[in-house]
């Protein structure tokens, strides 16, 4: 039975109030989850004030100010800053996005930053990715082949190659399985909208011949089929991708073979 | 490794912080209409038991009904029923493979919501 609501260690208390810049007259609030490992203490919710106008425009310029100049203790993952190593993943604002790219002008009102949803945090705003990470490496996410290795490449047709548009650009940032109740309630069975899309990538591959194997695998009631097309997964997706319809060639797939 | 505390991890808030959205909102509901369905069907037999059994048991059961209570259920029910009815065909429709995009299943969303307050509001009226 899910449980709805967060165990008595989780619960969030308030927490510190830093202090306003000097001399700055646009100032943004920011609200910011935080967990140390090591104080034994319940998370908390930190009050920032960024100032603007010598802040750059994404909230990860906005939480790289605050290490900076506030609070050096602050911690959580970045890396390339423009969406493609998927490191900065967290929820903004009541979503899951990359905060390298949201912009700020996109929240209304105070700036609320948690880690991803209904994950062990590490600290501050950095989950635990090790289940994820192996969910994906579950579904065998390399090109499968049985007959004999081609003198030079795996060829491909140009229409066999558009089949994986929309699902080759993933970047693995658990936005999206961290947005899906089912994956919150079933997270530890269920292989939620990230794994299932990657599932979905080499199923439909042209080139991969384990496609059979790929199906039997997924043929259960908890790998697949506790995706109820809830579809939080492909309106929070920060890369514009659609898990959901994924997810849902899948179970068509599996269908059509047993007619 | 040398000496790891082992520390009891928090779990991040998930439905305490994660805004509604209308696809899981209308998704949420399908469920919700569902078992309230449910509960409606045993006040639907209780009525047909109560008719079975004895006069004034049906009676009593049949003023129920009929009182601005059991209205106001019945009511709900009509709402519950053709809003999870709706629901369910969205499903088959996503399960053949069509609308399984945010912008068409939130479009659906609204119209299940309207349409369903819509019949409601008929049978009120009539």
């Amino acid at each position: 039975m899910a449980q709805f609501t967060l165990p008595k260690n989780s619960k969030i208390t308030v927490g510190k109030t830093w202090p306003k810049p000097e001399g700055a007259t646009n100032v943004r609030k920011f609200q910011i989850y935080r967990w140390n490992p090591e104080d034994g203490k319940n998370p908390q919710l930190d009050t920032y004030f960024v100032d603007m106008d010598t802040c750059g425009p994404m909230v990860l310029d906005g939480l790289i100010k605050i290490k900076n100049e506030i609070d050096p203790t602050l911690t959580f993952r970045r890396s390339c800053r423009e969406g493609i190593c998927g490191s900065c993943a967290m929820n903004i604002d009541g979503i899951n996005t990359l905060a390298c790219i949201y912009g700020m002008d996109e929240v209304k009102g105070d700036v609320k930053i948690y880690p991803l949803p209904h994950m062990e945090v590490v600290k501050d705003l950095i989950p635990d990715l090790t289940h994820f990470y192996a969910q994906h490496a579950s579904i065998m996410p390399w090109l499968e082949t049985k007959t004999n290795r081609p003198a030079k490449e795996w060829r491909q047709s140009i229409e066999d190659r558009k089949k994986l548009d929309g699902l080759y650009e993933c970047v693995m940032c658990a936005s999206c399985s961290t947005s899906c109740p089912s994956y919150w309630w079933n997270g530890d069975k269920y292989l939620g909208p990230a794994a299932l899309l990657h599932a979905y990538r080499w199923i439909i591959d042209s080139r991969d011949e384990a496609t059979g194997e790929r199906l039997d695998a997924l043929e259960d009631p908890f790998k697949l089929y506790r995706c109820h097309t809830i579809m939080n997964c492909s309106k929070t997706c920060p890369k514009g991708l659609n898990p959901a319809k994924a997810i849902a060639s899948i179970k068509q797939m599996m269908v059509e073979r047993h007619v | 490794m040398a000496d790891v505390k082992k520390v009891e991890r928090p779990l991040s808030p998930h439905l305490q912080v994660y805004r509604p959205q209308l696809t899981s909102i209308s998704s949420i509901l399908v469920r919700i209409t569902g078992i309230a369905l449910l509960g409606l069907s045993t006040l639907v037999v209780a009525w047909f038991l109560a008719a079975a059994s004895s006069e004034t048991a049906f009676a009593a059961m049949d003023g129920f009904l009929r009182s601005w209570f059991g209205s106001l259920i019945m009511l709900g029910g009509v709402w519950a029923f053709v809003y999870h009815m709706l629901g369910r065909l969205r499903h088959l429709l996503w399960d053949f493979g069509y609308c399984v995009d945010v912008p068409t299943s939130e479009k659906l969303a609204i119209g299940m919501l309207g349409l369903s307050t819509l019949v409601t509001l008929i049978v009120a009226l009539v």
